[in-house]
């Protein structure tokens, strides 16, 4: 089997005007894995991720997808994005066209796939993230947690070999997460390579192989979530997910309160 | 009977002139919006240049400047033209306005999926730009069908034209240019209520329509 | 090297003589043009004011016949308007035409100034007016201090866009025979045969002073701001 990863990044830099937002990211990720990048915000988790399907072009720094380097100049990055799903904070679904056709434009217009074929397959990634009954509606008529999933089903229509999350289940109602990290954990199980950026630690410690904690625009500690959670190496790791358990409250608390980490 | 002549000249004339507004407008927001330096600079300046003008001094360039040059336009052709070249700078503002308002996540998701820019722009955001405009063009064309009026300055005989003809013949002005009024009036509300009819067919729904007053 | 050859070709090809001629023709015209423009407008806040709150605050009746009145004015070409007001007006009393060009384009702006001050007032969140009535303050007062103000502020932009209008719509009273910018470049080009120099020229003149008029209501707009939370985006 190839240990060729399927993502990797190396080096990657980038300023927005004044201010460095990305200092030097490298990192690899390999078939199936399931990686959550966590960190306080502004640290740069979403523009390093966009960066990964160059929505954001680095200043520096190279991407490889399946060996192949996508920085590179003369690459159509149209195609390569085509193996890259994008699940965005916003959903961003396509305002005028039905749930359907918010997958089927991807597969007719992109893939070229015809109108009965594309139409098949869209069913088919409808029904699983569960919404095959709501084919017909608008985005403008379903709840947050109902486009989320359509978003996802749209990204996983065009088969990518990774999907990027970047923070998907941020702007739902905390009833509606349920629904989108239940279709996310099902994902993992079948084997998709995930990058996600997120607040949700329960999820990155079930799920996740593997925690990438970031930290003034680089890496500042990465590792399997037990090694995280319950033994950071670095102080300001344990001090963030000691402030989110806090918020949204875990049973490990005591655990990671009582070890004393300095 | 005069009357109804001159009303067809102004139906048509308006007619023209928001279909050339518009053929030009569209391409013009979309360079302003996603073109390059050069390119969104250009629109930019052709749209300050003919909102920052008064209609008549363009109408009056182009009709009686441009023979200049050798290019000399029958009447009707010169009004359209004028006029569709006005309409085209405030058509590009209402595209822009709409351009922006549907935002650039839309976009980003387009791209990501594996659009080109072309795409992602023909098949994502000018479908519903095309709804977000309507109600600043349904604005656009009753402002045109009032703007029109101008055209009689180089003896157009549409409605205005015709009323002042009439005036000039008969010794009534009061009379003559009532009329005119009456018939703009209806022309005016007529065409807001089948524009609102328009409107309403075209509501998606949830897709935000911009309320413009 | 090539200077001297280019400043030959620019001095004798360009029609400079023309060109300063209509500059200073223009700008008797432009004095002409400023007038009836701010007579226009103040005629049109005037009226915009009464009507606006008229149709606001004024009670069933007197609302839709305003809102009737205000529907016809801006349903009619200005150039109409201006013809209509005029030969009407004349009739009864003789009027100078600077006069009747500055009341009849200040009837037509009035009406669309009328929307717009009712879109400001509407604009002003309905807890102002509650608030204000719960302190004890009549309608009037309140309306007076609280009300206005605010629709004040929020009108300043569609004023712009309202001023830049006029301007354009007051070469229209050219028509009335008054000498303002429009007649000015008429007879140049007349004069000069050479139209296209002189609409050129024209048209900059017009730009240049909508250009003055926008800025200086930006002004007035940055002078007016009330201090809110500026975000950091």
């Amino acid at each position: 089997m190839n240990n060729q990863p399927v993502i990797a990044c190396q080096d990657i830099h980038k300023k927005f005007g004044q201010t460095e937002v990305l200092k030097g990211v490298s990192f690899d990720v390999f078939n199936s894995e399931v990686i959550v990048i966590i960190g306080p915000s502004g640290t740069g988790k979403s523009t390093l991720l966009r960066c990964l399907n160059l929505l954001t072009i680095p200043d520096q720094g190279k991407v490889w997808l399946e060996g192949e380097e996508i920085t590179a100049p003369k690459v159509d990055i149209n195609v390569v994005r085509q193996k890259m799903g994008m699940v965005f904070q916003d959903f961003n679904l396509f305002s005028h066209l039905t749930a359907i056709d918010n997958i089927n434009v991807g597969l007719e217009k992109v893939c070229h796939f015809k109108k009965n074929e594309a139409n098949e397959k869209a069913l088919m990634h409808l029904n699983q993230v569960g919404l095959v009954d709501k084919k017909d509606l608008y985005p403008g008529q379903l709840s947050g947690g109902q486009q989320q999933r359509v978003a996802i089903a749209r990204a996983l229509a065009m088969d990518p070999v990774v999907m990027l999350f970047d923070e998907p289940t941020s702007a739902l109602d905390p009833e509606l997460i349920g629904e989108v990290l239940i279709v996310m954990k099902n994902l993992a199980k079948s084997g998709m390579t995930m990058i996600m950026v997120s607040h949700e630690l329960g999820f990155a410690r079930e799920v996740s192989n593997r925690i990438i904690f970031m930290e003034n625009g680089v890496i500042g500690e990465q590792g399997s979530p037990e090694k995280l959670f319950t033994n950071p190496q670095n102080a300001r790791t344990a001090q963030f997910l000691h402030k989110i358990n806090e918020l949204y409250g875990s049973t490990e608390e005591e655990q990671i309160a009582g070890k004393d980490v300095l | 009977m005069d009357f109804l002549k001159g009303t067809g000249v102004t139906l048509r004339v308006t007619f023209i002139g928001l279909l050339l507004g518009m053929a030009l407008g569209l391409p013009l927001a979309l360079m302003r919006t996603y073109g390059s330096k050069p390119v969104s600079k250009f629109a930019e300046t052709y749209i300050a240049l003919f909102r920052g003008t008064p209609l008549m001094v363009q109408l009056f360039l182009i009709y009686f400047g441009l023979p200049d040059f050798g290019i000399t336009l029958e009447r009707l052709t010169a009004a359209c033209i004028s006029l569709g070249l006005n309409s085209a700078a405030y058509q590009a503002e209402y595209f822009r306005g709409a351009f922006t308002s549907i935002g650039l996540g839309q976009m980003m998701a387009a791209r990501a999926l594996g659009m080109s820019k072309i795409k992602a722009i023909f098949y994502i955001i000018i479908p519903q730009a095309l709804r977000l405009v309507v109600p600043g063009w349904a604005n656009e064309a009753i402002g045109m069908l009032r703007a029109s009026s101008v055209i009689f300055l180089i003896a157009i005989l549409d409605v205005m034209g015709v009323g002042k003809v009439l005036s000039g013949r008969y010794f009534t002005p009061m009379a003559s240019y009532s009329a005119v009024a009456i018939i703009y009036v209806i022309l005016v509300l007529s065409m807001g209520w089948g524009l609102n009819k328009l409107e309403n067919s075209l509501r998606i729904p949830g897709l935000q329509v911009e309320l413009r007053k | 090297m090539l200077f001297p050859e280019l400043l030959e070709a620019i001095t004798s090809k360009v029609p400079w003589n023309i060109i300063l001629n209509t500059f200073q023709v223009l700008l008797k015209g432009m004095v002409v043009t400023v007038e009836v423009a701010v007579g226009a407008l103040f005629l049109g806040i005037v009226l915009g004011l009464v009507l606006g709150l008229g149709r606001v605050y004024g009670g069933s009746l007197v609302s839709k016949v305003i809102a009737i009145f205000v529907l016809i004015l801006r349903a009619l070409p200005p150039v109409l308007t201006i013809f209509i007001l005029f030969y009407a007006v004349t009739s009864i009393i003789n009027l100078p035409p600077l006069l009747a060009g500055i009341l009849s384009l200040g009837l037509s702006s009035g009406a669309f100034q009328a929307e717009i001050f009712r879109g400001a007032i509407l604009g002003v969140p309905d807890g102002q007016m509650i608030s204000a009535r719960a302190l004890g303050m009549t309608k009037g007062e309140a309306i007076r201090t609280i009300i206005i103000p605010q629709a004040f502020r929020l009108a300043i932009p569609s004023w712009s866009n309202e001023a830049a209008l006029v301007i354009k719509n007051s070469s229209l009273v050219y028509v009335l025979g008054i000498p303002d910018m429009m007649r000015q470049a008429q007879y140049a080009a007349a004069r000069t045969a050479e139209p296209f120099l002189i609409f050129s020229l024209t048209a900059l003149a017009y730009y240049l002073l909508i250009l003055l008029a926008n800025k200086g209501l930006s002004a007035l707009d940055q002078k007016f701001r009330i201090p809110t939370l500026e975000l950091e985006l």
